[in-house]
């Protein structure tokens, strides 16, 4: 049918070199994860707080992480932030334009759960002589993260299949910088990127499933 | 700071790119949308274990990067023969790509409207087109919208991806001016300025009518 011939053993030869790359896709999203979740909890505190400049911030922080692409982000913390002499290296930018971005969906997700909890619970919390610290801590933080838990390991997801975009700034470690170093190479553009391909689905099934698990070991009653 | 090398000319440009963002996104949310709703009902109508398939392949769209998807397309249609421009590509990809995501807002909405409403207009003796155009519609509209216009603004985002066949949206034609001007933080402002006028108020929009619709 097609007057191509396809070169699969070559590029399957190329497997453990793209499974070290998963491993570093996969360090990224979760470092990325890690720093966006804290980012977030911190942004919430900030809308929380009643304070105009810092709730200011935290609004103006999600409404450009959510308006604008992630792929905007990481070219900002590449090329944007060179102006004031930060030259950060492709994995710390791709790092940063991510968890940036996560940080912001990761907020928005929260003000959602927190929503979903009654004020009552807090006054309930707060009439048994708790702090607002303590009745934060102990109320309603665990039921936020219940609630959020599923966006959570979306944004996960999302994060995994936004590290391939580490490759436009030059990122050549993750499973999509090997791969496209192996394609300049050989020029097997379509076997390099199937398996690449075949390999981010098994990883973003994999992220699933564990999830789906942890969070039924979790969240039992 | 004030001194730029940046002309009338060049935000031109850039305002060319961002109609070629508009462009890619109008054409793939069109096609994605209407494969959306056909995949949608088609999944609602013949249940789970007869659509696997189909939810099978929907579901490779949204666990790939969209980068490797635009890859390995470009390269299939190079294998093919079929002659593609860049932005033929794209838009195929990304109408899969909307599709996918477009057919779990689509079912979803379909299964937020109670059974009994639905057997109560059978029974009244409408067709099943009718009860999907007259009773069905309405109602899922009213739930689907907000994510649907979320789904929009994400293919909008998404769609700076293209950049890597070589087509010249937003973000490459912003890449293009850096590299002559060498002004990267400026002509990247500007770049997303204009990615989140556009994004921001339908994006407003979309929060509005969704507490506007919603029951509770």
């Amino acid at each position: 049918m097609f007057s191509y011939t396809f070169h699969w053993n070559q590029a399957l030869k190329a497997l453990p070199q793209m499974l070290d790359g998963a491993l570093v896709t996969l360090q990224v999203a979760l470092l990325s994860m890690v720093i966006g979740l804290a980012l977030a909890l911190a942004l919430t505190a900030c809308r929380l707080s009643g304070n105009r400049i810092l709730g200011g911030f935290a609004t103006a922080w999600v409404e450009i992480a959510r308006n604008t692409p992630a792929l905007f982000q990481i070219y900002m913390a590449h090329f944007g932030l060179g102006n004031f002499g930060i030259h950060l290296s492709p994995y710390t930018a791709l790092l940063a334009g991510i968890a940036f971005n996560n940080a912001g969906y990761l907020a928005e997700n929260f003000r959602g759960a927190l929503k979903a909890i009654p004020d009552t619970q807090t006054r309930a919390g707060r009439s048994l002589g708790m702090t607002p610290v303590q009745a934060f801590r102990y109320i309603v933080l665990p039921q936020m993260l219940r609630i959020a838990f599923l966006p959570v390991t979306n944004q996960m997801v999302w994060a995994i299949l936004m590290t391939s975009l580490g490759v436009t700034v030059g990122m050549n470690t993750d499973l999509a910088g090997i791969t496209q170093e192996l394609n300049a190479r050989s020029f097997r553009t379509f076997e390099f990127f199937a398996i690449a391909a075949v390999i981010y689905y098994l990883i973003a099934k994999a992220v699933t499933l564990a999830a789906r698990l942890l969070a039924a070991r979790m969240f039992r009653y | 700071m004030f001194n730029t090398a940046l002309t009338l000319a060049d935000l031109g440009f850039l305002l060319q790119g961002a109609l070629m963002t508009l462009a890619v996104t109008a054409v793939s949310v069109t096609a994605g949308t209407v494969l959306g709703i056909i995949f949608g009902v088609v999944r609602n109508q013949v249940g789970p274990y007869r659509a696997a398939p189909l939810t099978f392949v929907l579901d490779i769209f949204r666990s790939v990067p969209l980068l490797i998807q635009l890859v390995l397309a470009n390269a299939f249609q190079a294998i093919a023969k079929l002659g593609w421009a860049p932005f033929t590509t794209s838009c195929v990809v990304l109408s899969l790509y909307t599709a996918a995501y477009c057919t779990e807002i689509v079912r979803g909405g379909i299964s937020s409207v109670p059974p009994t409403t639905r057997r109560a207009a059978r029974s009244l003796g409408m067709t099943w087109w009718q009860d999907m155009r007259y009773i069905v519609a309405p109602l899922a509209t009213r739930v689907s919208l907000p994510s649907w216009i979320g789904l929009t603004l994400g293919v909008m985002k998404d769609s700076a991806l293209v950049l890597w066949l070589g087509l010249i949206e937003l973000l490459r034609a912003s890449q293009v001016l850096v590299t002559r001007l060498q002004e990267p933080l400026l002509i990247l402002l500007i770049c997303g300025a204009i990615y989140f006028l556009i994004s921001f108020p339908i994006a407003r929009l979309g929060g509005y009518l969704e507490k506007r619709w919603s029951n509770d």
